[in-house]
């Protein structure tokens, strides 16, 4: 039980990880939250199923559980708020051209 | 193993953070203040077990619930904000 726990922790810390270096290097708004709306969900549910796994007692685990759900149900929809509250602002995507020209500023 | 996962989740933090500082527009930084938001929450209960206190748990619920508020409330506050900039640019 407590190495099933100790792997979970660990995948869910690489996950953090990477969705933390996701914020940081992506380009734009969009994949930015790309980054972090897909690792958060995943990497949240790793460690706390991997907490639920370490400890025996029945109270703790209910909390966890409730945890669990509460950050299922909300973290989509504050991602989904945001990503709509960013269109309705006219938030404007970087486009492919402005990536290429980055890349090889040589090219015309 | 629950204090790799501590360190962890500091880590991440301190990136939300730099991201909540440099970010160009308001949706980054609200996009970094939410993640750090539930990093806090992780953070929280890992805390609690590290230290063997597990009635921390209560505390990350909260925070939890607070941190879908604010979030909430700052998209709803910055989009009446640019309807009235826009409608008083309509005015003009």
């Amino acid at each position: 039980m407590q190495v099933t726990s100790s792997i979970l922790l660990l995948i869910g810390s690489f996950l953090c990880i990477s969705g933390g270096v996701g914020i940081l290097r992506f380009p734009d708004f969009y994949t930015r939250m790309h980054a972090v709306g897909v690792t958060e969900t995943l990497a949240t549910s790793m460690i706390l199923i991997g907490l639920i796994l370490h400890n025996p007692d029945f109270l703790i685990d209910v909390k966890l559980v409730i945890i669990l759900l509460m950050t299922l149900f909300i973290s989509p929809t504050a991602s989904h708020a945001l990503a709509n509250a960013a269109m309705h602002n006219d938030l404007a995507m970087k486009k492919n051209e402005d990536v290429n020209n980055k890349v090889k500023p040589s090219n015309p | 193993m629950l204090i790799a996962a501590t360190l962890a989740i500091l880590v991440v933090m301190i990136m939300a953070t730099i991201r909540a500082f440099m970010g160009p527009t308001l949706y980054d930084r609200v996009l970094a203040v939410n993640m750090f938001g539930t990093k806090t929450v992780l953070l929280i209960s890992l805390l609690g077990f590290v230290m063997g206190r597990p009635e921390f748990l209560d505390i990350a619920i909260v925070y939890a619930l607070i941190n879908f508020i604010s979030v909430i409330g700052v998209l709803r506050y910055s989009d009446n904000f640019t309807l009235k900039q826009s409608s008083e640019e309509q005015k003009k």
